[in-house]
């Protein structure tokens, strides 16, 4: 009964999303679209951290693979532009997806701060590229897209982008908490809570892992085509560490293991910074002091806060100590 | 569906209700005489003290005319670009969407120019590029930006007579080390042009990024039989690369692109940067009466000498209020407005400016050496970039047609190509 009733709370919150946004102000539908894609981005590092317990520093990679990738198309070849967008996600999620089966080779049989470091690397090393290699991706000046896609649609209107991104998003949280919750997503659980034991069961946990990083990679990427898209330009701003850094502290936010959690702590983060930032120049603080507090007094995040407000009401109307599971999914 | 189910999904809408009606104000009411700018400048990261003389400049002639173009009143919105482009971006779909301004100004790298315009091209809004000198927005791209107008200038328009100047100090073979980005690109670029034209040869070119403070590993790698050095420093990295220059004990003859040298570093650097040339549009030693009351002024108010970044918005604002004279305060319109700006003939601290019709400036640029010396009546030896020749009323195609300039690809890494590296 619990996973049905969080279920339907995560469609209504849904829905109210889907309702309020066509209404809101224009700026307002801008930053509702930014924070469904970042969302995207958050859930799929969550596979990662949240669950697999792989704490990864690079996830901005893949979203500036896809985003690239996309934009590259896009200027060179007018390729993407009608119906064929539809091939630029699959291609998108693909190139992300390829590219962390190739990190993953490197990244994945380290663990802890290791992996931490290496993800950090080969993401910079994406970077690198956006940023050195000019022909291809006009360096610093990034590239700036031509209007967005139409096929019967015009995306160029931003309420019909927000209505697609929307759809992409709540396939993205359909199909990865479907993942989460298959064998597969249990098992990387499982490696996250004791790997030794997993490995003596008889589980290839490094070829789980990998899967993991690859799926998370795909998902990256899938983001990174939505994003060339909203925001009209690819710059290597967008691959740097502090995009990566973003992600991670989304999902920490939000609350690792949970999957919505990524996409609130993506709300949340894109709202505060781009508000904040409009209303006092020393916002970075008022960031950085969220984040401080999240990680000090609510390891679970945000989605911990209602198990904790129903801890506190049972100690009180029953006097006894209720022990709280550190994560829940 | 039972009552809990009810429940939580009524739960669940007001939550989402809640958070997104505390973002939904209704439009700004449109005040008859109000004229809305956007302004974008670094305000935090490397370059906040940049976007400080940027915002200055433009706040000071507001506070001169008391926030009041002819009848208009100004609302001045200034937002944090963080020298980042996409930032920029973001920024500008604010100013545009949620503040509904009429006009949005500056912005700080070329590369920040290259994103904001089609922005203004996409969202039908007028963007003045008072800093950003990326060269193509007023040359081969200008068609797709029919709502910019640039009062500030492109990077290759004062290091074209640049070039020409050092072939007449006898110069002949030239090392660059500039910033690695669209703005370093152009402003070698233009210099190569014309020195190479007039006879000398750029025998190396560094590419530091942008933003390196550590020239450890470049300075070391330069020509050591070349004439003379050429620079381009942003920022930061303005202030380092010449200590690191007189520490590595290398005394040849150092010129840079007007940035290397700016107002708003020279206070700052030491006495190895003396007889160094640079080429701008402006100096704050300019020894006109104009500009003699305008670093006075800005001096007083601020504690600090004016910047190229400093007035070249206070002019920017100066030509607006031009426009809304003519309209009598009142906003004549997108397409108009961007009509009547790029016609406003003026006199500022730089000295005349007019647009040329890819809505570029057209003003005298400058050669200038720092020296220590008293200017402006001031009694304390200080670093000015003084100025020692004038070539007045130069164009973005310097000497060349323009139909044969916009033939060539806009200045690179690649462009010129380096026929004489060695």
């Amino acid at each position: 009964m619990e996973s049905r009733r969080k279920l339907l709370i995560v469609i209504a919150a849904l829905l109210a999303v889907l309702i309020v946004t066509p209404f809101a102000n224009s700026y307002v539908i801008v930053l509702v679209t930014h924070a469904l894609i970042f969302a995207i981005l958050a859930m799929s590092l969550d596979i990662l951290l949240g669950f697999a317990g792989l704490p990864s520093l690079g996830q901005a990679a893949y979203l500036g693979m896809g985003a690239y990738l996309t934009a590259i198309l896009a200027t060179r070849f007018q390729f993407g532009l009608d119906w064929t967008f539809g091939l630029v996600v699959v291609l998108g999620i693909l190139i992300g997806a390829a590219t962390a089966a190739l990190f993953g080779l490197f990244a994945v049989h380290a663990g802890g701060v290791y992996f931490l470091m290496i993800t950090l690397a080969l993401g910079m090393c994406v970077w690198g590229l956006a940023y050195r290699w000019n022909s291809l991706t006009g360096g610093d000046n990034g590239i700036v897209l031509p209007t967005r896609p139409e096929f019967g649609i015009q995306l160029a209107d931003d309420v019909t982008y927000f209505f697609v991104v929307f759809g992409f998003f709540v396939a993205a949280l359909a199909l990865l908490t479907v993942l989460v919750r298959s064998p597969f997503g249990r098992s990387l659980v499982g490696i996250r809570e004791n790997e030794p034991r997993m490995r003596i069961l008889g589980y290839h946990t490094w070829l789980h892992k990998y899967l993991a990083f690859i799926i998370a990679g795909g998902f990256g990427g899938l983001a990174g085509v939505l994003w060339a898209h909203a925001h009209g330009l690819v710059s290597p701003e967008d691959v740097v560490l502090a995009t990566s850094v973003d992600a991670l502290l989304m999902v920490v936010l939000g609350g690792p293991g949970t999957l919505v959690g990524g996409a609130v702590g993506a709300g949340i983060v894109v709202f505060l910074r781009e508000y904040l930032s409009t209303l006092v120049p020393w916002w970075q603080y008022v960031l950085g002091g969220v984040y401080v507090l999240t990680i000090l007094y609510l390891p679970g995040g945000l989605m911990s806060v209602p198990e904790r407000i129903r801890g506190w009401r049972a100690r009180w109307e029953n006097g006894v100590r209720v022990k709280f599971p550190r994560h829940t999914s | 569906m039972s009552s809990q189910v009810v429940r939580s999904i009524a739960w669940g809408l007001i939550a989402g209700a809640l958070g997104l009606g505390t973002f939904m104000s209704p439009p700004p009411v449109m005040a008859a005489q109000e004229l809305r700018i956007g302004f974008l400048a670094p305000t935090t990261g490397i370059f906040a003290q940049v976007g400080k003389d940027m915002t200055n400049g433009f706040q000071m002639y507001l506070d001169e005319v008391g926030g009041d173009f002819a009848g208009a009143k100004v609302k001045f919105i200034v937002e944090d670009e963080e020298g980042k482009p996409p930032v920029g971006v973001r920024k500008v779909e604010k100013l545009i969407r949620q503040d509904k301004v009429h006009m949005f100004i500056g912005g700080l790298l070329a590369s920040t120019g290259y994103a904001l315009a089609p922005v203004s091209t996409r969202l039908k809004t007028v963007y003045v590029a008072s800093i950003p000198a990326a060269d193509d927005l007023t040359q081969r791209d200008s068609a797709k930006f029919p709502y910019m107008v640039r009062t500030g200038w492109t990077s290759s328009q004062p290091n074209h007579p640049f070039g020409e100047w050092a072939c007449e100090q006898g110069y002949k073979r030239i090392v660059t080390i500039a910033a690695d980005y669209a703005f370093g690109h152009e402003v070698v670029g233009g210099f190569q042009k014309t020195f190479e034209g007039c006879g000398g040869r750029i025998i190396q070119k560094i590419w530091p990024p942008l933003g390196t403070i550590d020239f450890g590993p470049y300075i070391p790698t330069m020509k050591k039989d070349a004439d003379a050095i050429f620079t381009l420093m942003v920022g930061p990295m303005s202030l380092q690369f010449p200590k690191q220059l007189a520490a590595a004990g290398i005394k040849k003859p150092v010129l840079g692109g007007g940035t290397s040298y700016d107002e708003f570093v020279l206070p700052s650097m030491g006495d190895e940067v003396i007889g160094h040339v640079s080429a701008l549009q402006y100096s704050a030693a300019l020894d006109t009466p104009k500009n003699a009351a305008f670093v006075k002024k800005y001096r007083e108010k601020y504690g600090k000498v004016p910047s190229y970044y400093s007035e070249s918005n206070y002019s920017t604002a100066q030509m607006i209020h031009e426009v809304l004279k003519k309209t009598k305060g009142k906003w004549p319109g997108t397409e108009q407005f961007v009509k009547m700006l790029a016609g406003v003939q003026l006199e500022t601290p730089r000295g005349p400016v007019r647009l040329d019709e890819m809505r570029n400036p057209v003003h005298n640029v400058y050669i200038r050496v720092v020296r220590k010396k008293k200017e402006h009546g001031y009694d304390k030896d200080e670093l000015w970039n003084t100025v020692v020749k004038t070539y007045p009323n130069v164009g973005q195609f310097w000497k060349y047609p323009k139909a044969e300039f916009l033939k060539q690809p806009v200045y690179s890494r690649e462009f010129p190509p380096c026929k004489y590296c060695e």
